[in-house]
């Protein structure tokens, strides 16, 4: 027997799954924490009355704002350097390396590094950037310096270095793929009207690839700026990031002023990822 | 046989030969029988149930307690399954507050007793069930030791050592029936440095702020923890003066923080750590020369081969002890099966076998039985060791000759000067930590 379901309800039923995954896992969720930022604490528990104080304290405390400054400054050195870095590797990818098949091979080689854990990759740095550790004893031995240097490791730098090698990758693809879809005549046709290397560049290959530049900026911010672990560990604890201190709260079961900072968190992502957007439509890039 | 000797042999039996409870009520049905028909047995097991079998006690930790040999010897002596679960500082509230049926036994710092007593977490333990109570260090059970009060600076034992009721949400200041835990590990922190870097005799706290030791020193980046070294340099210094260190005024902690972020600003801090390993690895690296470190931690830099010191310093030690607490929903068989545990916990085994990492228990002299006399001497009596003292897995660790950094168990607890801690302006202190991580 064959059911006969109204054609007005078929796209219902086919959004149907996701829609419960997402108000379960997500809406719902996300909706608590909403109601727990507004609630009051103290050391034994929550204390289920409505209240501003969190928000109060949170956007009085001086903490905040430097929390806050050096995320966006680790966002943005990140974003910049993963960004030329992959654009590059992408580029050569795409238009270097003749055989398509050769491509998918090498690219399929720079996710190699995901085979090991995150953590793995990240702790691998310290024995390389240490006091006594890879390079500064190369350098010694190169006589390039006469005692170790010591902003290598537990420095912001450290924490870049161990970002860039995390996160490149989330660049490299979204923007491969943009290349890929990139048609060659369209370069020809360039060539043939007369610009140059440069002119290919920044008139054809750049702004056919805005989308996969966008996906890539939003995959490598939004991983920044809901990073502790790596800042805490690469810095040695010398730096700080806005979900550490959401982190210090939760330790403490303060889950009001966590949920706080979390809502406050999303809002100023949020914020980022849609000014992305409307920079570049990927909806519009990606059908059309 | 008297009474003492039967069941002392008794716990030799199940401990030292390791024999299961099954094997003991096949071949030594006879023995266990007239001990119980006499009334006379102390050791274990207790629990006779037929289905004792099939409990499973989840005991949940910090990394440095929950050791699995330790489980693995409570379930052979035990006749039940004892499981170890880890979790870190953070890790361990949350879990036992918000998912506390995945708990049994909770082994938390006693600071964290602050933050799980109040949300009902645990179940108060009654102590006349607790058969070696009495014997019990007086530093948990009473707030002294040796005769004199035990430091209150900061959270002490005793302070939250008992409940006023079974049902209780706050702690008794006198001692009374309801117990919030059972000791657990302890100790006496001070800080690490290599000798072979630093060639002078260090005597007090201040020189964690030694300008001498700029890009050379690190200190533990949890704040409970961290804040009370920080305090015992500052005031060791003279820089501040504390109404009460262990509590401090918003006032205070402004002046402490300040202090420290000042000294980052002169590059003073090489790292600030936040587990176990870190500390390791920056002291056998030469990253620092002298820092905040933890007992065991100073044990494992010398394992490498590389000289380090915990140094007794004139203003006394950081103190800080865990409690093995039982869980609210544990009832029934599953409930005689928790007491049973940690009772075993007090009898001698765990003792011995973490005496030789450095920590201390409840019941000193029931480890006594698990430790030669010459390692007996060497980590609880401050003496010069005979022989090769060795960890609990039999590595090497001190040559003949040795001697316990700050020598034996009542010199160092003699000279406790304050406790980790949790503010009541914990949120403040939080808030102004994470000041310093950025500065």
């Amino acid at each position: 027997m064959k059911l006969a379901i109204p054609a007005k309800v078929v796209p219902y039923l086919e959004v149907a799954p996701l829609a419960v995954v997402l108000l379960l896992f997500f809406v719902i969720p996300m909706a608590m924490v909403v109601v727990a930022s507004f609630f009051d604490y103290n050391m034994t528990g929550l204390v289920p009355t409505l209240t501003l104080s969190n928000y109060i304290d949170l956007f009085t405390s001086p903490t905040t704002l430097e929390l806050y400054a050096q995320t966006l400054k680790f966002a943005l050195l990140v974003w910049l350097i993963t960004l030329v870095l992959g654009f590059t590797v992408a580029y050569f990818l795409a238009f270097h390396v003749r055989n398509p098949l050769v491509a998918i091979g090498l690219l399929l080689l720079c996710t190699v590094p995901f085979w090991t854990s995150n953590i793995i990759r990240m702790i691998s740095w310290i024995p390389l950037l240490g006091k006594y550790g890879v390079f500064n004893r190369a350098l010694l031995a190169l006589g390039l310096v006469d005692k170790p240097v010591e902003w290598l490791l537990f420095s912001d730098f450290a924490v870049v270095v161990a970002y860039v090698h995390l996160f490149t990758l989330f660049m490299i693809v979204p923007i491969f793929n943009s290349m890929a879809r990139i048609d060659r005549s369209l370069i020809e046709a360039a060539i043939d009207g007369g610009v140059g290397r440069l002119g290919v560049l920044t008139e054809v290959v750049i702004p056919l690839s805005k989308t996969g530049i966008a996906l890539g900026s939003i995959f490598v911010i939004t991983l920044v700026m809901g990073d502790f672990f790596v800042v805490k560990i690469m810095s040695g604890g010398r730096s700080a990031s806005v979900v550490m201190g959401v982190f210090e709260d939760v330790n403490l079961l303060f889950y009001p002023p966590a949920a706080a900072s979390a809502v406050v968190l999303l809002a100023i992502v949020t914020l980022i990822v849609s000014f992305i957007l409307r920079v570049v439509d990927v909806r519009k890039e990606l059908t059309g | 046989m008297t009474e003492k000797a039967h069941s002392d042999a008794r716990v030799r039996v199940v401990a030292s030969q390791r024999v299961s409870r099954r094997r003991v009520l096949k071949g030594a049905a006879g023995l266990a029988g007239a001990a119980i028909g006499s009334g006379m047995i102390k050791g274990f097991p207790t629990i006779w149930a037929q289905n004792i079998k099939d409990v499973t006690l989840t005991h949940v930790g910090m990394s440095y307690s929950t050791i699995i040999d330790i489980a693995r010897q409570a379930t052979k002596d035990l006749g039940f399954k004892v499981e170890m679960a880890v979790t870190d500082h953070p890790g361990f509230a949350n879990r036992v507050t918000t998912q506390p049926d995945s708990v049994d036994i909770a082994d938390g710092e006693l600071w964290q007793a602050l933050l799980v007593v109040p949300r009902s977490s645990y179940q108060a333990i009654d102590v006349k069930k607790v058969k070696l109570w009495d014997k019990m260090t007086p530093i948990y059970t009473k707030g002294v030791f040796d005769g004199k009060p035990v430091s209150r600076v900061g959270i002490s034992p005793i302070k939250v050592q008992y409940l006023s009721s079974p049902d209780a949400k706050g702690f008794a200041k006198e001692p009374t029936e309801w117990a919030t835990f059972v000791p657990g590990f302890y100790n006496a922190d001070t800080l690490g440095m290599r000798p072979d870097l630093i060639k002078r005799p260090i005597q007090h706290w201040g020189e964690l702020f030694n300008p001498e030791f700029k890009g050379k020193t690190a200190i533990q980046d949890i704040p409970a923890i961290g804040i009370m070294d920080a305090a015992m340099a500052a005031e060791a210094n003279g820089a501040i003066k504390y109404a009460d260190k262990g509590n401090m005024t918003r006032a205070e902690i402004d002046k402490t923080i300040a202090l420290l972020i000042d000294l980052k600003k002169q590059n003073h801090w090489r790292a600030l750590w936040s587990t176990f390993d870190e500390s390791v690895n920056l002291m056998a690296a030469g990253e620092v020369v002298i820092q905040s470190m933890w007992s065991p931690a100073v044990t494992a830099v010398r394992s490498r081969g590389i000289p380090c010191y915990y140094v007794p310093l004139s203003e006394g030690y950081r103190g800080w002890g865990n409690g093995l607490a039982l869980m609210r929903h544990l009832k029934g068989l599953k409930l005689d099966a928790a007491y049973e545990y940690i009772n075993w916990y007090q009898s001698g085994w765990v003792g011995g076998f973490i005496a030789k990492q450095g920590y201390y228990v409840g019941v000193p002299e029931t480890a006594k039985k698990f430790l030669t006399e010459d390692e007996w001497g060497y980590w609880y009596e401050g003496k010069p060791a005979k022989n090769p003292i060795t960890d609990p897995y039999g590595k090497e660790m001190e040559k003949p000759g040795a001697v316990r950094d700050g020598g034996s168990y009542e010199e160092r607890f003699g000279k406790i000067a304050c406790w980790n801690t949790l503010m009541d302006e914990a949120r403040y202190m939080n808030a102004k930590w994470n000041e310093f991580r950025t500065a």
